[in-house]
């Protein structure tokens, strides 16, 4: 700037601005609170209260005691804050006969979760490589059975399956269960783990060929460390999805091994005595609490788990 | 066919260990998946009480199924549900996705927020809208509080419209995921429509009608496929809001099935509604697969 | 002796033929080229070779042994390819090794062949490292490492250079060919690069359509192309085609529009002289200018329509009978668009095709 005429410039345009606001110079003037702002956030905001809002009530009202919920606002907080209908729903409701509460439920659906989990994914990862790397003749007709399995109602199933558990003595047990879900889990687990092994670019497979890498040297070596991200999706995938199951649970299981959805359901929903309907809440939570703790644990890995279902082979 | 020289591999054992690896993949879509369909469909031709049985009887059952009013009711239920629920999810998703589109500050809080009612199951999220909708202490109880005596929304109560209290609690659970579809189409168009459409004069919403919707077909169609199936499972949702009730009112066809199979003692009467279930579904599935893979054999 | 030998190779997917009866002798320490545009089978037929892809028809020989129906790590192969192929989650040690653990080779025996190997590609710092702290030229040394530690025959190349820049590629392709040099190996190399084949071959397999257009070496390749195809395949700037007339009367003319080129000099094929359309073929630097251009056989005065200066010569473009034509000059000629000069070129260097077949005559 020690050049005169360049400095000259420089203060003529600068009173210019001064002079004149219409001469537009530097940045664009940007204001928070313009009408578009108000409006965008404005509409977000509400969106979102009206998303929160049965959580919150659902909190408050495990919090109340049944005085209280009956004479009070179910938006208002707490006056008194109590943790008992917790403790009840937890250790001592009653479902039909039994009083041991949701923790039953709870236990229950942790044994029919992990090995659901486990072997579903075990299952269909290995089918999605082979899939994807060693296509043999006919493998793309039964993946797209597979795959047009997914869209047809339960309904039709349900029975038929009823019919080979227990021809395999394991109708109303953990692992009839397990074995449904690994089977309704296939579908979108086996297209998952395909689409991933796909995009693993082949000369990599072909590298490990050459190294003298056969089909589980490579899947275990080369493919099972580089896909653990998609792992990761298909667990959040499945847990949430066997924890929330309640069709499956309340028809292969017998009562004293139903999960915790079905028990939840049969507290709340059950005819007999007087509704606590903070004991329903805090039961409803904890049911709740499972899948919500893996959403907000997982973040993005959860929005890409369930954005799984729209990608296409 | 060329002529093969001896010592050729077998076929059968090649690729022998991703065939096994295959078994379960296989044994599901033929026994499950083909087999078991066939099995219901073949079996709701016969009388089957308690266990099935092979004695047919022709379309009888069907003929009662369409003759029951409580299908009746399913049916009607379904048909308002479905239609609703397509066209809220897909209006409301799409809004939500343009407006978390607008490079907003927070969107992963929003994200989250709109988003979390999917993680829960719809025992849960049916429990929850049994509170919220419950007459005496619910939103109807909290509005008369306020002073306003004459008020009324109890849809769990009214026969006539307890199928949209049951819609509202699906649309609370279920948006969120297609606002996430929506918003992945949305960003998976070109920054450059945008940067044309702007420097063209063309005022945003103009845009969104006529040059990104249109673009988003697939997007759309792929969404509608996954609301449409997940619409005639619709089961838990009911059960946990309403058990089917007032009376019958809102009964669903996924109900239908199991009380017929399982409490009922009727398995013919429950094949033969899952059957009308499965027909209901291939209406929708088979023109998508028509126009997503029939198109792209002939491009 | 020969090393790598195809006998009647065919390759269908379904109705599609990609490989069509393809026979190929490769000799003991040859370096050979397979060179064609995207598409044209070179990389399937190598992918045969190693045993990854199972052919239709034919046998493949490796050191005399059938391999036709062997496993890719039975035959004795090493592999380097375009995306480098490192295992992600393996150091570079892990990936060199991870073979040689495969076929239960001993420890220590490992551990002489990656020392070995680390010390000829210069990697020994790199060891530890994953393939992702590697640049592009670090991992495309490691990936061939990971043939060379092999210990085998035939290495199998399928365009390593093509993900690499321009600079890099140029110093890798010096280093594979000293590497050759070095250890005397077969190699096999794919390509679409002719500046590699040219550079880098004993012979060169110039392909297209899944059929050997033409296998010879670089020097016959590019001067005694067999067809239109492989004329216009390599050299860059191309060569410049002209249409005209074979007449044969007292002597061999082609005629360009008016103008007769004597093609007396010129060697025909076996199949002798016949007259009729044909094209001339002449490369842009057989092509002499200015006074020595009058000393030619033939010559005629052009004028200069564009000049591209490349930096160490200058090409210009011109019309002879209305036909495009370029040539190439010394950088320093001051050349200008409009200028008239005298051009000419010895038919004898010159390639003739037939219009119809585009064979060589």
């Amino acid at each position: 700037m020690s050049d005169p005429a360049a400095l000259n410039v420089a203060a003529s345009g600068f009173e210019a601005v001064a002079k004149d606001v219409s001469d537009p110079r530097g940045a664009k003037p940007r204001r928070v609170l313009s009408r578009r702002n108000i409006f965008l956030y404005g509409t977000l905001i509400l969106i979102a209260v009206y998303y929160l809002l049965p959580l919150y009530v659902m909190f408050v009202t495990s919090l109340k005691g049944m005085p209280e919920i009956r004479l009070g606002n179910i938006f208002s907080p707490p006056v008194e804050i109590t943790f008992e209908p917790w403790v009840k729903a937890w250790a001592t409701a009653c479902t039909g006969l039994n009083c041991d509460g949701l923790s039953r439920g709870f236990w229950n659906s942790v044994r029919i979760t992990i090995p659901s989990v486990v072997l579903s994914i075990a299952v269909a990862s290995v089918n999605g490589y082979a899939l994807a790397n060693w296509r043999f003749k006919g493998a793309d007709i039964f993946f797209t059975i597979l795959i047009v399995g997914a869209f047809i109602p339960y309904q039709v199933m349900i029975y038929p399956i009823v019919i080979i558990l227990r021809e395999i003595g394991l109708y109303g047990s953990l692992w009839g269960l397990v074995i449904v879900h690994s089977i309704f889990g296939m579908p979108i687990l086996t297209l998952l783990f395909r689409n991933y092994f796909t995009s693993v670019p082949e000369e990599l497979f072909k590298a490990a060929r050459v190294d003298g890498a056969g089909f589980w040297a490579i899947y275990f070596k080369i493919m099972l460390p580089m896909a653990l991200p998609i792992f990761v999706v298909a667990i959040i995938l499945q847990v949430t999805g066997i924890w929330n199951d309640f069709l499956f649970g309340v028809i292969y299981t017998k009562p004293e091994s139903y999960p915790m959805t079905v028990q939840l359901n049969n507290i709340v929903n059950s005819v007999q005595g007087v509704k606590e309907y903070n004991v329903n809440m805090a039961a409803t939570i904890l049911t709740g609490l499972v899948p919500l703790i893996v959403y907000f644990a997982s973040g993005r890995l959860f929005v890409r788990g369930i954005a799984a279902g729209a990608v296409k082979g | 066919m060329t002529t093969r020289q001896n010592g050729r591999p077998s076929q059968l054992f090649r690729n022998l260990n991703a065939k096994i690896a295959s078994i379960p993949m296989i044994l599901t879509a033929l026994v499950i998946f083909l087999g078991g369909t066939a099995w219901t469909v073949f079996y709701s031709f016969t009388n089957s009480k308690l266990l099935p049985r092979l004695n047919f009887i022709g379309l009888d059952q069907y003929e009662r199924l369409w003759a029951a009013p409580r299908w009746m009711v399913a049916i009607e239920n379904l048909a308002i549900y479905g239609v609703l629920s397509l066209i809220f999810s897909l209006v409301v998703g799409f809004l939500l996705a343009a407006l978390l589109d607008q490079k907003i500050r927070f969107e992963d809080t929003f994200r989250t927020i709109f988003l979390y009612p999917f993680a829960l199951s719809f025992i849960v999220t049916g429990l929850i809208w049994q509170w919220l909708l419950n007459p005496d202490f619910g939103i109807q109880g909290v509005v008369r509080g306020l002073g306003w005596e004459s008020f009324e929304f109890d849809p769990l109560y009214n026969a006539e419209i307890v199928i949209y209290g049951i819609l509202i609690a699906a649309l609370w659970q279920g948006t969120g995921l297609i606002m996430c579809l929506m918003l992945a189409g949305l960003r998976g168009i070109d920054e450059d429509i945008w940067k044309a459409a702007r420097v063209d004069g063309i005022p945003m919403w103009k845009t969104y009608v006529f040059i990104i919707i249109p673009m988003m077909r697939p997007v759309f169609i792929t969404t509608l496929v996954i609301i449409a199936s997940g619409i005639v499972r619709v089961y838990d949702l009911v059960v946990a809001q309403t058990s089917g009730g007032p009376g019958i009112a809102s009964e669903v066809p996924a109900k239908y099935v199991y009380d017929y199979m399982f409490h009922a003692q009727n398995l013919g009467q429950g094949f033969a509604a899952s059957t009308m279930m499965l027909l209901s579904v291939i209406i929708v599935i088979v023109p998508w697969a028509y126009l997503e893979f029939g198109r792209r054999r002939h491009v | 002796m020969t090393s790598v030998s195809v006998k009647d190779l065919s390759l269908n997917f379904g109705n599609i033929s990609v490989l069509k009866d393809l026979n190929l002798e490769i000799a003991d320490g040859e370096f050979l080229v397979l060179l064609g545009p995207s598409g044209c089978g070179k990389s399937t037929l190598l992918n045969c070779i190693a045993g990854l892809l199972d052919i239709s028809d034919g046998q493949i020989f490796i050191k005399g042994k059938n391999v036709t129906w062997e496993e890719p790590k039975d035959r004795g192969i090493g592999m380097v390819f375009q995306s480098y192929a490192l295992y992600p989650q393996m150091t570079v040690k892990g990936n060199l090794t991870f073979g040689l653990k495969n076929a239960g080779v001993a420890n220590d025996e490992i551990e002489r062949r990656v020392v070995r190997t680390a010390d000829i590609l210069q990697i020994q710092p790199l060891l530890e490292r994953k393939p992702s702290q590697l640049s592009g030229g670090q991992r495309q040394r490691v990936a061939i490492g990971r043939a060379l530690v092999r210990d085998v025959d035939v290495f199998l190349f399928d365009e390593p250079l093509s993900n690499l820049d321009a600079k890099l590629r140029s110093e890798l392709r010096v280093e594979i060919k000293r590497l050759h040099q070095k250890l005397a190996n077969t190699m096999i190399y794919v390509t679409h690069d002719q500046i590699e084949a040219l550079t880098l071959a004993d012979r060169i397999a110039v392909m297209k359509g899944g059929l050997i257009q033409q296998l010879d070496t670089p020097h016959a390749i590019y001067n005694h192309p067999v067809n239109r195809f492989v004329a216009g395949f390599i050299g860059s700037p191309g060569m410049n085609f002209l249409d005209g007339e074979l007449e044969v009367g007292v002597s061999a003319v082609v005629k360009i529009g008016e103008m007769p080129v004597p093609v007396d000099r010129y060697t025909f094929n076996g199949s002798g002289r016949r007259t009729g359309p044909t094209v001339l073929g002449i490369r842009p630097e057989h092509i002499a200018f200015g006074d020595s251009a009058g000393a030619m056989p033939f010559s005629h005065e052009v004028d200069v329509e564009i000049v591209e200066p490349m930096g160490s010569d200058t090409l210009v473009w011109t019309r002879l009978d209305g036909q495009n034509l370029s040539f190439r000059v010394d950088a320093e000629r001051p050349l200008q668009t409009g200028d008239r000069v005298r051009i000419g070129f010895d038919p004898a260097r010159a390639s003739l095709f037939d219009s119809a077949t585009g064979n060589r005559i």
